[in-house]
């Protein structure tokens, strides 16, 4: 079959994964006039909370941290090699200021990084401390601060949220909260998907026939609390709405995931970075890498045939093991696009802890490739593998992002880091 | 700490392993009245932790024939007696290129000698029963093996025992001594470990069904003659079917050797290690590798296989000298302590799965003669009754029910195994229904009134609280792919909306939970099963917190956090 457009793509930077990472390098680099090419499978998005962290948790315990830019220069002295110890303080915070006024732009407003943590709330009722958080969830951790009276509503049908749960977890800290379960109006009775729930509230019919039920089940409460269901597209659109047809105030707590918010974060990027220029080559596995005098090739394929992208540089930010940046195989944890070295625990046996819950976390997590002070990965002889190949997000070592509570500032801040030594080869 | 009600009985059985539970309904069949107890719960042991392959015998024929003519005839038996619980998949021994041809000569003849049905096939006929057969087969066998769920055959017998007589069943209650007089055993004084509680049960005869543990058992009853040694088997999950028989290598037995298919998924191993403690093992890298290796020497597809688990237990061998633990004997002892001068006590240990309804009636003989009760057994001709107690352990079942029902108002909480929303309230309804007692019918081989009176004291099963991992025995919940890393979360939310939880102690519960399951998946985390992991642990630790439940992690008083200097302070890299 032949193919029905251009099959060979020319441009400057290729990226390589179109997880958070990726998408804040191809912003970053858009922002500088950089014309970028996003290519890979379809990144970790989608599992993503919506809650964008940058240090919530102390390294090896299970302490909390209220103050993340405090500890962020604790890691520099402590922890030299962690990706964020290679981003200074500025640019993290700067990189998290674009990524989230990106995002308030489109329609999914976040508050702006702050100096403090802020609480944020779980699916199960327990609270976790992050730095950025969707406008559409701020009121759940002031209305907990306040100890204000509060409902929250779960839906007949929708599983995996139960208020009962959230209530019987947080309610010893929120005396005041309570919970309420109801139908969801307008879908037909069974099983319900939260992320069916959000595009149906883009509907207003929808919203007013929600808002009465939510009128009815806050009672004389003036807070409630929902599943993260306000929307899919323009969220604060559809939660303003919301509000002003219920005199509420009204919180989203996130589901189990893949979920809304993440979902959001996807379909957001996927749409608004073309529009910023950026090339989306979506869903497909890049298949080959190499590096010639004139630039770099990527091979990938779909049914029709190869795809060829030309760049004069190209970023790796194709994750770990969910998203392919990584494999474990029983022999080693390997990169398995260039053969990059990984650092590594020295054996299997090593790579997991005995007890899953550990809040010292898994050696396994820590693996990865090794960078210079420019963000390249360093290739087997110790020096940079290639000039024109760097790295950013969750495939660099040194770091356990889920235990710290630190992925979406090591995706973010490492993209930015990569893409401004990456401005300087270009230009 | 306080005391729970005290229990009477005519018999106290201690472990719940599949010889256990056929112990008290063998038990029950006559007319007697029993308590069986397990310091976890049912199949804990060997009986849970094993390929749930139902021998044919022919196994053992070259190096036990009296093994393998017992495990001929129960195989018979059970296929007929509890067909609900035994899948008749056939069994194919095959010899590869490099296995002796002497032993592939003789072996039709052996199995013969123990009167098991040997069908000699060649290497192409093999392959067109299992294409995944490695081209470098060169003979085979077709035996009549077959798989058995051993966990359904335990709930079942359990419940049929129940429901006979009011017989209870306690889990997560160990003994912790014996109360002796005048050389005999009088009471049993026990804890149980969810509460902390004690209890005491009264019994006039006491079986020790305790497997791996029964040297220990024995000798809280001052018996130093039940002499054990363990040896450590190690097996593998794959979490697809990968033959339709059960595929055992024809050779003398050897480490990683047999393929079983069972339910959804096909379990690989064993291997033998003799170890001194039956609570301390764990399969290592080593093993995981060797067993990979020996399969893919049959099936080379085992080699690139996804598996979801690997589990060590400890097979309970009676001490023989001179003989390595593959060559020591299978077969069972029953020990009535005569000679250490208690007249109430017993112990039945040794034996395989496919044997233990010979074992539970040897006990059961020995007991009911002792308390003057002369009415014979009765399990080699009674089925066993296709209840529901143990329906929702298998894969086939659940699926079936699944589609059959598939009712909107009936979510799936377990997506993998298709476990939905009515199955949980339905056993968490078994583990929390008080005991029946029918109303005792006159004749001979009924309980003494005293010990009536006693029981309908205490009817309710005490406590009947509900967690994840008695849910998860009683189901296919965390058996599938994701390990349950997902239904783990629904079917707790589901237990806090139906108000069984109420507290933060279900969550402490889903994380016990989830860290028990992981125990047997952390030797087998590679490849797609390291991706699967990594999601869950940023849902469970990431976003739900559930790696640090404990600590004072409250955003809401950050006065009482950690300052920040110390922050990054302890870490080891």
């Amino acid at each position: 079959m032949t193919p029905l457009h251009a099959r060979d793509i020319e441009t400057r930077l290729a990226i390589i994964g179109s997880g958070l990472a990726g998408c804040a390098a191809a912003l970053f680099a858009a922002e500088r006039g950089i014309a970028c090419a996003v290519t890979g499978q379809t990144g970790a998005v989608a599992y993503t909370t919506g809650y964008l962290d940058l240090l919530g948790r102390e390294d090896g315990t299970a302490r909390g941290i209220d103050d993340p830019w405090a500890a962020l220069e604790g890691l520099r002295a402590t922890q030299p090699r962690h990706p964020l110890a290679r981003v200074p303080a500025d640019d993290v915070r700067r990189s998290l200021e674009h990524f989230t006024r990106f995002l308030t732009e489109q329609g999914l407003a976040y508050t702006a990084p702050g100096t403090r943590n802020l609480a944020a709330l779980s699916p199960v009722g327990t609270a976790k401390r992050t730095l950025c958080v969707p406008r559409t969830m701020v009121a759940g951790a002031e209305a907990m601060a306040l100890g204000q009276p509060c409902v929250i509503v779960d839906f007949e049908g929708l599983k995996g949220f139960s208020g009962r749960e959230f209530v019987a977890n947080l309610g010893p800290r929120w005396p005041g909260l309570s919970t309420r379960r109801i139908a969801f109006p307008g879908l037909p009775p069974g099983e319900l998907h939260a992320e069916v729930m959000a595009r149906a509230l883009e509907v207003p019919a929808h919203r007013e026939a929600l808002a009465v039920a939510l009128r009815e089940a806050a009672g004389t409460a003036r807070v409630v609390g929902l599943p993260a269901i306000l929307g899919m597209h323009r969220p604060d659109a559809v939660h303003q709405a919301l509000q002003a047809l219920t005199g509420l105030t009204l919180f989203e707590i996130p589901t189990m995931p893949p979920a809304v918010p993440g979902i959001r974060l996807r379909e957001l990027l996927e749409q608004a970075l073309p529009q910023r220029g950026v090339t989306m080559v979506a869903q497909h596995k890049v298949q080959q890498l190499g590096f010639d005098a004139a630039g770099a090739t990527l091979t990938l394929a779909d049914a029709f045939g190869p795809i060829h992208v030309r760049a004069q540089a190209v970023l790796l930010a194709s994750g770990r093991f969910l998203s392919g940046g990584l494999e474990a195989r029983p022999e080693g944890v390997v990169e398995p696009l260039l053969g990059l070295p990984v650092t590594q625990p020295p054996c299997r046996a090593d790579w997991y802890r005995e007890r899953y819950t550990d809040a010292a976390g898994h050696p396994v997590h820590r693996a990865g490739l090794e960078v210079d002070d420019r963000m390249r990965p360093l290739g087997p002889s110790g020096r940079p593998f290639d000039e024109r190949l760097f790295a950013a997000g969750s495939i660099l070592a040194h770091h356990d992002w889920i235990r710290t509570r630190s992925g979406a500032a090591i995706a973010i801040a490492t993209a930015w880091a990569a893409v401004g030594s990456m401005a300087t080869l270009l230009h | 700490m306080r005391d729970l009600p005290m229990l009477e009985t005519e018999v106290l059985i201690v472990g719940g392993g599949i010889t256990g539970a056929g112990v008290m309904r063998d038990l029950a069949l006559r007319g007697i009245h029993s308590v069986l107890i397990d310091k976890i719960d049912l199949c804990a042991g060997a009986s849970g932790g094993n390929h749930g392959l139902l021998h044919s015998g022919a196994r053992y024929v070259s190096t036990d024939l009296e093994a393998a003519i017992e495990c001929r005839q129960e195989n018979e038996l059970l296929r007929r007696l509890a067909p609900q619980c035994v899948e008749a998949t056939g069994g194919l021994f095959v010899a590869v290129e490099g296995d002796d041809p002497g032993f592939i000569e003789r072996f039709p003849a052996l199995c013969a000698r123990a009167g098991i049905a040997c069908e000699v096939l060649d290497a192409a006929q093999a392959r067109a029963l299992e294409p995944h057969l490695s081209p470098r087969v060169i003979a085979a066998c077709r035996v009549p093996d077959a798989a058995v769920d051993p966990f359904h055959l335990a709930l079942a017998h359990v419940d049929h025992a129940r429901r006979l007589n009011g017989s209870i069943y306690l889990a997560h209650t160990e003994l912790l001594q014996f109360e002796m007089a005048e050389g005999e055993i009088r009471a049993a004084r026990c804890v149980e470990h969810r509460t902390g509680a004690t209890r005491l049960i009264r019994a006039r005869q006491v079986v020790n069904a305790g497997g791996a543990w029964a040297m220990r058992i024995a000798r809280l009853a001052g018996c130093a003659d039940v002499d054990l040694v363990y040896a450590k088997g190690t097996l593998l999950v794959h979490h697809d079917r990968m033959a339709r028989h059960v595929v055992n290598r024809l050779r003398p037995p050897g480490d990683g050797d047999i393929l079983v298919p069972g339910g959804s998924v096909s379990l690989l191993g064993t291997t033998s290690t003799r170890v001194d403690d039956p609570d301390r093992v764990a399969p290592t890298a080593d093993e995981v590798d060797r067993i990979v290796r020996e399969g893919a020497a049959m099936l080379p597809a085992l080699a690139g296989a996804r598996y979801t688990r690997a589990f060590s237990r400890v097979r309970p061998l009676l001490q023989s000298t001179g003989t390595s633990d593959r060559a020591a004997s299978r077969g069972f002892a029953l020990l009535d302590h005569a000679s250490q001068g208690l007249g109430n006590f017993c112990t039945i240990t040794g034996g395989k799965l496919t044997t233990f309804r010979r074992m539970a009636e040897q006990a059961a003989d020995l007991v009911a003669r002792r308390l003057g009760r002369a009415q014979p057994g009765t399990t080699s001709t009674q089925p066993l009754p296709d209840d529901v107690a143990g329906r929702w352990t298998d894969a086939r079942g659940a699926a079936r029910q699944a589609w059959s029902q598939d009712r909107a108002d009936d979510p799936i909480l377990c997506e993998c195994e298709l476990v939905p929303r009515s199955a949980i309230d339905e056993i968490v309804a078994t583990c929390q229904a008080p005991a029946t007692c029918q109303a005792p019918a006159t004749g001979p081989g009924q309980p003494e009134p005293s010990v009536i009176a006693m029981q309908t004291n205490d009817m309710r099963q005490p406590e009947g609280r509900v967690d994840l991992e008695a849910i998860a025995l009683r189901s296919r919940v965390g058996k599938g792919s994701c390990q349950g890393a997902f239904c783990g979360i629904r079917v707790a939310s589901h237990l806090y909306d139906r108000g069984h939880y109420v507290d933060a102690a279900g969550l402490l519960d889903l994380r016990r939970f989830l860290d028990e399951r992981f125990k047997g998946q952390r030797p087998v985390i590679w490849g797609r099963q390291a991706a699967q992991l990594e999601l869950a642990e940023a849902v469970h630790c990431g976003l739900l917190g559930l790696d640090g439940l404990e600590a004072d992690d409250d955003p809401a008083t950050p006065a009482q956090a950690a300052p920040a200097a110390e922050a990054g302070g302890a870490r080891g890299s």
